[in-house]
Order: C-alpha cells, then structure tokens, then sequence
C-alpha cells in the first residue's frame, strides 16, 4: 500500500523528524486558508497523487502570491496529472499539499527498503539528490553507498555514522543525522515498509535537515497489525474497481485488451496474459482469484471482469491445488445466472475435484467452450472474440 | 530417488486443526505420506483423521521422531511457527501460509542462516516425490515418477508444467514450490544445486516469473555449476510496471526485474526459455529425447 507524501510527512512528524509546515487540502478555499495560516509569501502547492515524476509533469508549483495559489490549485484540483510513471491517461489529482517553501544548501538522497537477494533491509544513500536515483545510479554508481542492517541485531551506532560521513555530513550535523537515520529506521520497521525513500533530504543554511519529499509504502502482508495504517488508504487511489476487488479477496489489474481472465494463482494468471498475447489477443486484466475461494468470489470475480466494457470474451484458466474446481464451477454457474454474460466464455479445469466439475457444468447446459489446455483455451477464446466482432 | 523428501519421510503437520491444514492433511495420507503428528496449541490429545494431535513441536518430535514439518498455520502466527520448529531441531519445513510479513520473514531467514534446519517456502505449493511422498498442497494425480526435477516461484503455474510433462510420459524426480514472496528460505540456486547433485534427475524446469532477481542469480549459478539441461518459462511479459502482479515479490520496481532481462540472462548461459507457457512439456521430451 502506497501512502501520499501528506501522510508519510504525518507520519515522519509523530517521530519528530523535520517536514515543512503545511497541510493537505481538497480546494482552493483551504488552500487559500493553509497559505494564510502559513504566513510565508513563498510556498509550494504539490499534487497529491501515488506516481513519481510530479515536478516534470507540471504537478508541482512554487507560488508567491496567494493569487496564484487560487489560479493554480482550481486548475490542478480535479484534473488529470501525467507523468512519466503515470500512463498516458494519468491519475486524478483530489488534494494538493500547501506547505512553506524551503531554503536549500544541498539535497541528498536516502531512501529504506529490503534487498531480497540478501534478504536484509538496506539504507541507500547518496549526495546526488533531487535527481531521480536511477539515473544516479546509471550514470555515477560510485556515489550511491548501501548499507545492510542484520535484521537479528538491528542498526547498529557505527552504521549510521558511516551513512552519515557517506554524506559528508561532519561535526554537529554528524551527530544530528545519526540521529535521524537511526528514528528513519525505526519507522521503517515499526510501520512495516517496503519503502521508505525521502528525496531530497535537504539541508538548510542554518544547518537543519528536512524531509522535504517522502515515498513511503507498507507491506501489505503487516496491513492487518496496523490499523491506522489501513485506515488511511484512500479508495480512490487505483479506480474503484480494483478496490471493489481487493475487499473481495480478488488480486484485479485492468489492462487495455479486450479478453477477461479469471484465474487461480499469480504465476499461472499471468501465463495466461502472456498465452493470450502471444497468440495475437489482447489481455484486459490480471486476475487471481486466491486459493480456496468460497464460489460468491469467483460470481464477484466475473462482475469485476464485465466492469470493463471493453471485454468481448473470458477465459476461466483454473488448476486446482487448494482450490477446488467443483467450487469455481458452481461460482461460473451463479455467475451466468446473475450476470447474464453475453460474450464469449472460454473454460479450462484441472486438478482437485476436476470431474465434479465438469460434470457440473455439462449438466447446467450453459453456452460454454470447454478448452483441455491452455493453448486450447487461448486459441478459442481469440477465436470466439474475433468471430464475435 | 529424489531430493529432500521420499517413502520414509516423517512428516509433522503445524496447524493440522485448521480446516486448510486437515483437508491437505487427508490428501497427503490418501498419497501415501507418512505423516504421523499434527501440532495445535490447546489440542494436544486430540486426533485429527487419527492422526495424533501435541501441544508442542518438540513433544511430538519426542513422540513421532519426525524430521520434516509442513505449515498451515495463519500469517500473524507463521513466523513463530517456523521457529518453533527449527528450535525442535526439525531438519526439513515446508512453509504453505500466505500472507507473512516480510519483516518477519527477515528475521526468520537471519535467524535459520544460524541453524541446520531448510525452510521451503513460504506463500509456496509445497514439495512432491511422485508416487512417494507428496508434502504440499498440489493435487497428486497429475505428477508421474521419472527424470525431471521441477522447481516455480509459483503454485498453480507448476502444476500447469508438471500435467505437460505427465502428460507426456515424462515423468518428475522431486517438484517444488520455493514461493513468491520477497523473503524465501530455499532458492532457486539451492535446488539447482540439489537436482545437479541427484543422480535420478536429467533434466531441469525452472519456473520463474517477474519481480527480484532470482532468476539472474540462478543464470549465474547454472554457468558454473550445473551441467544438465535447464529448461524454463518466466511469467508476466504482459504484466505493466510498478504493479504488483498477486505475489508479493512480482512486481517491476524502477525498470528492473523485467523478463526480457531474465530471458536473456537464461539464454545467456544455454538455457532453454520457452515463449509459451505451454511448450514447457514439448521442449523438455525434445531435449530428453
């Protein structure tokens, strides 16, 4: 779960780390009442959206006058920021963050997340930021510096004093940075984050270090020890169908194509993407309906799946390990009979109970393609789609 | 023969009480696995499909003198679980739960680098030695005894293979699932290593999918050290960046972890990648022929 900068800067805030003053607002009436308390003439208006690449995109705005402030955030509020991360259709921008506008004397990067290969949490530094890391790291990898934390002994005294000189911090800015790296990964993990990433981590002319911008991301697997934490995701976040279907217990991503899938597992759901372009269709969602779905999930999964106006057809690709094909048969059924489907649908079953099954389904006399492999089921339902325009 | 599991493994189910835990529990006995404990906290004494139910891991090793435990123990409970068992001195366990935090899991991998004991898994199907001991969740019918060692990141998508194989005759030495998730106890590289080292297994399916870098690591290991034929398939050419695609570990973070990097890695170092998801059977007869 990605959090908005607003409430990682909240959340940075609890811990007494330095973020600029400012507040999350829906409209220009609390813009205009934010950018008076604040006082300042020089502010900043940020989009709130979960994608990088605000600044080039035009979704970041440094104002001196609360002119501008009302131009800017009734053109920005309620319209359609793209960005290089966002897709061509870009995201819906709901709030903007008005905050004091900071001075800088330089900007680092620093950035908490878990390194897989070495199965330990790793601090990335660097004296380059402001700059996207990536491109840092392909052009100038000797100044990015990685420190690895022993997940049994935790971060020890002498790590963050290394970051800290890494940085060229020195002197009393030694001690002050030790300090803050020390609070960072303490946040890191009480919050359980997959990422917490502050560029720049900016440093001012009296020698105070802000978070001035924050990515921060939770581990969704630990949602369910924080509370708080879930209380603030925000459902408008992905489009609401990708909402609807987490709440279900449905992992859904809609795509561009035409052809719905509805399949047991992550790997083999996106085999079947991949299946299905491959023989010249076009996937319009992932979907993996979990294992050991109850059959309301999988009539859920089909009124997901016809969300999309797009889709001309479905592919059912299920291998029953826990999940039993006798349930996703029943669920297709309770399906047909709810959603009325009118395009194409193509069946593949194997596994635990696949007999049951398909009997089931035979006997229920639905207009069905049954499919006996994968390849089968891609070439039919391209087939069926494409007879069907 | 095969590797970690056969016809004698004595197997120990955590969480057998739960209803995911009993019903593997009777599909794992119906193939033959010898599993001889189950262990719920508050049902010691208790039977489960007749099998003997302990408080603890380490009374029913004390009892049973089992060395391998599967898990099914739910996610806010799993880590400890996995512990408990390697604190009992269990040398083999197979973790099935979904859902673990990977804070957790870091200590618990930390923590397992200091003791004998292998974790497979979590967030995995399992692992099978067909026609002698199944420990997982897979459905038996669709493995065959034979050549082939399979190894996924995946569940569902192993089975896919493995029916291709069986399917055509050929059969499978030991199959497992190493799990999607960022933080697993087995790699792909250590069972490489195990298939290299078996002398039952000629051939090798490595099932990998998007996200990490699991698969180039394992590029690297197999140009070094194995010598059979690898041949493999990554998932989620069509899967869009920065999205995690169901498994936590699946996701293309900053441009990395994308399969025409694995692919060309695999490729690299001479190893089959079929396109297809299913030409995986076809080109493994192939090569074995």
């Amino acid at each position: 779960m990605k959090l908005y900068e607003y409430q990682a800067k909240e959340i940075l805030h609890k811990y007494n780390i330095n973020v600029p003053k400012g507040e999350a607002v829906t409209d220009v009436e609390g813009a205009t009442k934010i950018y008076n308390q604040l006082g300042t003439e020089r502010c900043v208006i940020k989009s709130q959206v979960l994608a990088g690449g605000r600044g080039k995109g035009g979704g970041v705005r440094i104002v001196n006058t609360l002119e501008e402030v009302k131009d800017y955030t009734s053109k920005i509020i309620g319209s359609h920021l793209i960005t290089s991360q966002t897709g061509e259709k870009g995201v819906l921008v709901n709030k903007v963050l008005v905050a004091e506008a900071i001075d800088i004397k330089k900007e680092l990067y620093l950035a908490i997340s878990i390194d897989r290969s070495a199965s330990k949490i790793t601090i990335i530094s660097s004296t380059e930021g402001g700059t996207e890391i990536e491109e840092v790291s392909s052009k100038t990898p000797h100044k990015i510096f990685k420190e690895q934390i022993n997940p049994l002994l935790g971060i020890r005294n002498f790590q963050v004093r290394q970051i800290a000189i890494n940085l060229g911090l020195t002197g009393p800015l030694l001690t002050k940075a030790s300090s803050l790296l020390k609070t960072l990964f303490k946040i890191f993990v009480e919050n359980d984050c997959s990422l917490l990433e502050i560029n720049p981590l900016v440093l001012t002319p009296d020698d105070e270090i802000v978070a001035l911008d924050i990515k921060m991301e939770i581990d969704d697997n630990a949602l369910f020890r924080h509370k708080d934490l879930l209380e603030m995701k925000d459902i408008s976040d992905t489009g609401n169908v990708e909402n609807v279907a987490t709440e279900a217990g449905l992992s859904y991503i809609g795509l561009d194509g035409n052809i719905g899938c509805l399949v047991n597992g992550a790997g083999l759901a996106m085999a079947t993407m991949d299946i299905i372009k491959l023989y010249g269709g076009e996937p319009a969602n992932f979907l993996d309906v979990g294992g050991d779905a109850p059959v309301e999930r999988i009539t859920t999964a089909f009124e997901i799946i016809f969300t999309d106006p797009h889709v001309a057809g479905v592919l059912v690709n299920i291998f029953g390990g826990i999940m039993k094909c006798d349930i996703v048969a029943e669920g297709i059924i309770h399906a047909i009979e709810k959603v009325d489907i009118k395009v194409p649908l193509v069946v593949r079953l194997e596994g635990t109970n696949v007999e049951i099954a398909r009997k089931m389904l035979n006997d229920s006399k639905l207009n069905i393609i049954f499919a006996d492999s994968m390849k089968d089921a891609s070439e039919k339902i391209i087939k069926a789609v494409n007879e069907n325009k | 023969m095969s590797i970690l599991i056969n016809k004698d493994t004595k197997v120990i189910c955590q969480g057998i009480t739960g209803s995911s835990g009993r019903f593997h529990t009777e599909h794992m006995l119906e193939y033959g696995t010898k599993v001889l404990a189950g262990v719920t906290p508050g049902k010691g004494g208790t039977r489960v499909l007749d099998v003997p139910v302990f408080d603890s891991m380490k009374e029913a090793i004390k009892e049973t003198e089992c060395d391998t435990s599967i898990i099914y123990v739910p996610a806010p409970f799993a880590a400890d679980a996995i512990i408990e068992g390697a604190e009992a001195g269990i040398k083999l366990i197979i973790c099935i739960t979904e859902g673990i935090p990977t804070i957790d899991m870091l200590k618990v991998k930390a923590y397992l680098n200091t003791q004998t004991t292998r974790l497979i898994g979590p967030n995995c199907p399992g692992i099978i030695t067909p026609g002698e001991s199944k420990i997982g969740i897979m459905p038996g019918y669709i493995h065959t005894p034979g050549p082939v060692g399979v190894v996924s990141r995946s569940g569902t998508l192993t089975y896919e293979a493995v029916w291709q194989l069986t399917q055509r005759n050929v059969g499978q030495s030991t199959c497992i699932g190493i799990g999607g998730d960022p933080v697993i106890g087995t790699t792909f590289i250590d069972t490489l290593k195990l298939f290299q080292e078996d002398s039952n297994t000629e051939a090798i399916v490595m099932i990998g999918e998007i996200g990490g870098s699991a698969e180039e690591e394992a590029a690297e290991f197999i140009k070094q050290g194995v010598t059979k034929p690898v041949i493999s398939f990554i998932a989620g050419v069509t899967a869009p960046k920065g999205r995690r695609m169901g498994h936590a570990g699946a996701i293309i973070a900053g441009g990395k972890g994308t399969v025409a990097e694995k692919v060309s890695c695999l490729r690299g170092v001479g190893v089959t990648v079929v396109d297809s998801p299913a030409d995986i059977g076809e080109a493994v007869q192939k090569i074995l022929s």
